[in-house]
């Protein structure tokens, strides 16, 4: 038995066929891969079919509120910068009910992966759109088909500078193992998009669409290159995976912050000295 | 006897008066005691701002509403004051600063003063608030080195030719603030206790760091931003990690990650972003995550008055978030206790795994007094996180507090949920499990009430009739207390309006007449003392304009009702 997973059977509330499982494949290999200790390593999620992924992972795990698992995963990672923190949710949890903390968290740069199941439906609440819903796709709500623009995660995080942009698709656990283990190692936000078909509410977006439609990137492409990602980014026709842009020199969250310029120890690890207060109250 | 001066300020936003009041209320404490407070517009320029400060010689504590000594600073500085003049009200200001109607219209006691000239004089436009300063330091009797030294702490780092211009601008105001014969006067106390000044916000930021707050996010928003700003400031210091959320929703879900993560976090806001953040205060409650937070009130609904004063969102605090689930909230009035219930608050939700209020008002947070000097001690770091075992259970139900591990710490997993979860923190909808989870996070209302803030009697301790009132009337019913002829009536500063103990009852029983004062119009207080107590409550004397209680209107509408 690898790390990360648990001895007993486990009781698993996603639909058979639902690309959460080979996801959960390949977060576990890239977990035991990076030979991550599990007591170091902190999930924090949201709400949604997507946000139940740390309850299948034997690791700590923050479950939140809908929208809010980046707020959490941040705070939990500045205040212990030894910890390796996940953020975890779907597209409506991340881009819609928590889309300003996606753009401000872009913004701090915070030392963490956030890995957003993008399978442009809603699953949980009965196949409403996503903000990544395309234009025509007929939902339960947009009965007669999706009438506003997507939302275009890569752009938009490319946009604010971010420092790891990166976009996968389950039907290659592999790859898919490989972009995750990149965006944890790398030094800073590092959000990785990930398709996966919802088997019962998007009747569009298959397997075998995404397949169609999505092509890995290979060596030739230079992630360096942030003009070449945005127009990769915003090629909305073939959908490229793999590590889109990657920014050499990010500064995390951690280090730019005042508290930890002088003392790297944790703040939680930092005794308060109770005689220096009382020169406050002299 | 107890007599007071009220000298107020009024001028417009940008000019100052701020600085003018620090110097005035040290200056002053130094000699005689002292309390002052200040109302502004909502605006960074211009409009009419007022500081008040009341000079005397015995304790005060608070707002009188009626003035002996007014200083225009500009044109525009006396048409919201009128009301508060008397006949003998002396009116200081340039010649131009009040109409000739007005003059009339009022009868007014105008005293010329060419602060404007006087400044030019000395050298410098900018030496006008200097000058004023020596003015009323001089008219007051100061020792004249007070002013001295004060200026040398404030202009020490912009060098000795500063210092130098700003004491000799002082002088020229001291000189003729001598010569002013004041037509009322107060008799200097013999001596003052060496008091340390100190400011609401000031209180509650203290009391925050010896409470081992090292975390704070938080969106601004008046009155509660000042806090963020004070934690920000002590943060590299004391290891404080401060961040600007993008809203409050974010702020009070970053301070439980911090908190679930091993830290003390802080959020402070008002009444509008405390509203936005009451799904993460829901979300405190299940997942028996701590958490602090100190909402600031001023009048609502929605944006309001957003600069005046309210006690309005105490049902705000105590129904806040989805669903049930117990809370504390904390309400100081008096400026030691800011220090002391921000230390509680953070062990408090340490201790229990509950969100804990601190609610505080722009009266109390922005107003400034003496506080007799005391030490903050280390018993409220005391940390209730534990060392996790390799089987250990984030809900473990064996004890109505399990006990909390963090990520990191020991050979565990410290599984935290939003969902309804098993004792392990997993997710589910087992109603047996439902029911003895919510009972376990339920039951610990009674538990945290053994450490119950109690509440402080003021007055007779055989009292017939009993003021009561919760966090910021402290001050004004205090001195009320203290200085009215009616010997039969004491007055109950609560601290801590929520839970309440059924044992707080015979504080009613012996009261044959129970008042409460509160500064909003449905009597929150006195509906929660009637729910949680079963306490009749015979008048209600409620405020609600935006401005705080002065000592005028309590000693007026306390004696209507008194028997």
């Amino acid at each position: 038995m690898s790390k990360f997973d648990f001895e007993h059977e486990i009781d698993i509330a996603w639909c058979p066929g639902c690309g959460n499982f080979p996801l959960r494949k390949s977060i576990i290999m890239a977990l035991n891969e990076l030979n991550l200790d599990p007591t170091q390593v902190v999930f924090s999620s949201g709400i949604g079919q997507a946000a139940k992924m740390p309850q299948y992972i034997d690791a700590s795990y923050f479950n939140g509120l809908h929208g809010r698992g980046l707020s959490v995963a941040q705070a939990i990672q500045s205040v212990n910068p030894k910890l390796v923190v996940i953020a975890e949710g779907g597209d409506g949890d991340m881009y819609g009910e928590g889309g300003n903390h996606f753009i401000h968290n872009v913004r701090r740069n915070p030392n963490l992966a956030h890995i957003v199941h993008n399978n442009m439906i809603y699953g949980l609440t009965k196949g409403q759109g996503s903000p990544t819903s395309p234009k025509g796709l007929e939902t339960t709500v947009q009965i007669t088909g999706v009438y506003n623009e997507p939302l275009n995660p890569m752009a938009l995080a490319l946009s604010l500078g971010a420092t790891f942009v990166g976009r996968a698709f389950t039907g290659d656990i592999e790859r898919t193992k490989d972009m995750i283990k990149k965006a944890i190692e790398h030094k800073g936000y590092a959000i990785v998009d990930i398709f996966h078909p919802c088997v019962t509410f998007n009747k569009v977006n298959t397997f075998q669409w995404y397949k169609n439609h999505s092509f890995w990137l290979d060596e030739t492409h230079d992630p360096q290159d942030y003009r070449k990602a945005m127009d990769l980014a915003l090629d909305t026709e073939r959908l490229a995976l793999g590590v889109l842009y990657q920014k050499e020199d990010s500064i995390p969250f951690d280090e730019a912050h005042p508290v930890y310029r002088e003392d790297k120890t944790p703040i939680i690890h930092r005794k308060r000295d109770i005689a220096k207060v009382n020169e406050l109250l002299k | 006897m107890k007599d007071s001066l009220t000298i107020v300020l009024s001028g417009e936003a940008g000019q100052g008066l701020q600085t003018i009041e620090e110097f005035l209320v040290e200056a002053l404490s130094k000699e005689y005691y002292v309390f002052t407070s200040k109302e502004v517009m909502s605006r960074v320029r211009g409009g009419n701002n007022t500081v008040e400060i009341r000079v005397s010689n015995a304790p005060i504590y608070a707002l009188r509403y009626t003035i002996d000594y007014l200083f225009l600073l500009n044109k525009n500085s006396f048409y919201r004051l009128p009301k508060r003049l008397t006949k003998d009200t002396v009116v200081f200001g340039e010649e131009n600063f009040v109409t000739s109607e007005d003059k009339e219209k009022y009868n007014l006691n105008l005293e010329t003063f060419e602060l404007t000239k006087l400044a030019k004089e000395a050298g410098n436009r900018l030496f006008a608030n200097t000058i004023l300063f020596g003015y009323i330091a001089g008219m007051l009797k100061l020792s004249r080195h007070i002013g001295h030294e004060l200026i040398e702490k404030r202009f020490e780092h912009r060098g000795e030719k500063m210092v130098l211009a700003n004491q000799e601008a002082y002088d020229m105001g001291f000189e003729l603030g001598t010569n002013y014969h004041m037509p009322k006067t107060i008799e200097k106390p013999e001596s003052v206790p060496s008091y340390k000044i100190i400011d609401g916000n000031t209180a509650l930021g203290i009391g925050a760091l010896a409470g081992g707050v090292n975390y704070i996010a938080s969106y601004p928003m008046s009155p509660g931003t000042t806090v963020l700003m004070y934690l920000a400031n002590k943060g590299e210091e004391f290891g404080v990690l401060a961040e600007q959320a993008e809203d409050e929703i974010a702020a009070l879900n970053m301070v439980i990650g911090a908190w679930y993560a091993g830290a003390r976090g802080l959020a402070t806001t008002s009444g509008g972003g405390f509203a936005l953040m009451t799904e993460a205060v829901s979300l405190a409650g299940i997942t028996e995550n701590p958490a602090v937070v100190h909402v600031a009130q001023r009048p609502g609904p929605a944006t309001g008055l957003p600069t005046r004063t309210e006690q309005g969102d105490l049902n705000l605090v105590v129904y806040a978030g989805h669903g049930e689930f117990p809370r504390i909230v904390l309400a100081p009035g008096k400026l030691e206790d800011g220090i002391h219930l921000a230390q509680r608050a953070f062990w408090l939700a340490d201790k229990y795994q509950v969100p804990v209020f601190i609610l505080s008002d722009q009266f109390w947070l922005e107003s400034m007094g003496q506080m007799e000097p005391f030490e903050v001690d280390d018993r409220y770091l005391e940390s209730f996180v534990v060392k996790t075992e390799k089987d250990y259970k984030r809900y473990d139900w064996t004890n109505t507090i399990s006990p909390r591990g963090i990520p990191g710490y020991g050979e565990g997993f410290v599984k935290a949920d939003s969902d309804e979860h098993d004792e392990s923190g997993q997710i589910t909808e087992d109603f047996d499990v439902r029911v003895k989870m919510h009972e376990k996070r339920l039951a610990k209302r009674e538990l945290l009430l053994e450490d119950y803030q109690q509440a402080e009697l003021v007055g007779p301790a055989n009292y017939k009739q009993l003021v009561v009132g919760w966090g910021s009337t402290y001050g004004v019913l205090k001195e009320y207390i203290e200085t009215t002829d009616q010997k039969d009536v004491a007055y109950l500063y609560v601290k801590q309006p929520f839970p309440l103990p059924l044992s707080m009852k015979s504080y009613f029983d012996q009261a044959e007449n129970v008042v409460v004062v509160e500064s909003n119009a449905t009597g929150q207080f006195t509906n929660i003392l009637k729910l949680e107590l079963d306490v009749k409550v015979d008048h209600r004397i409620l405020k609600y304009n935006g401005e705080p209680f002065n000592i005028e209107e309590i000693n007026e509408r306390v004696s209507e009702v008194l028997r």
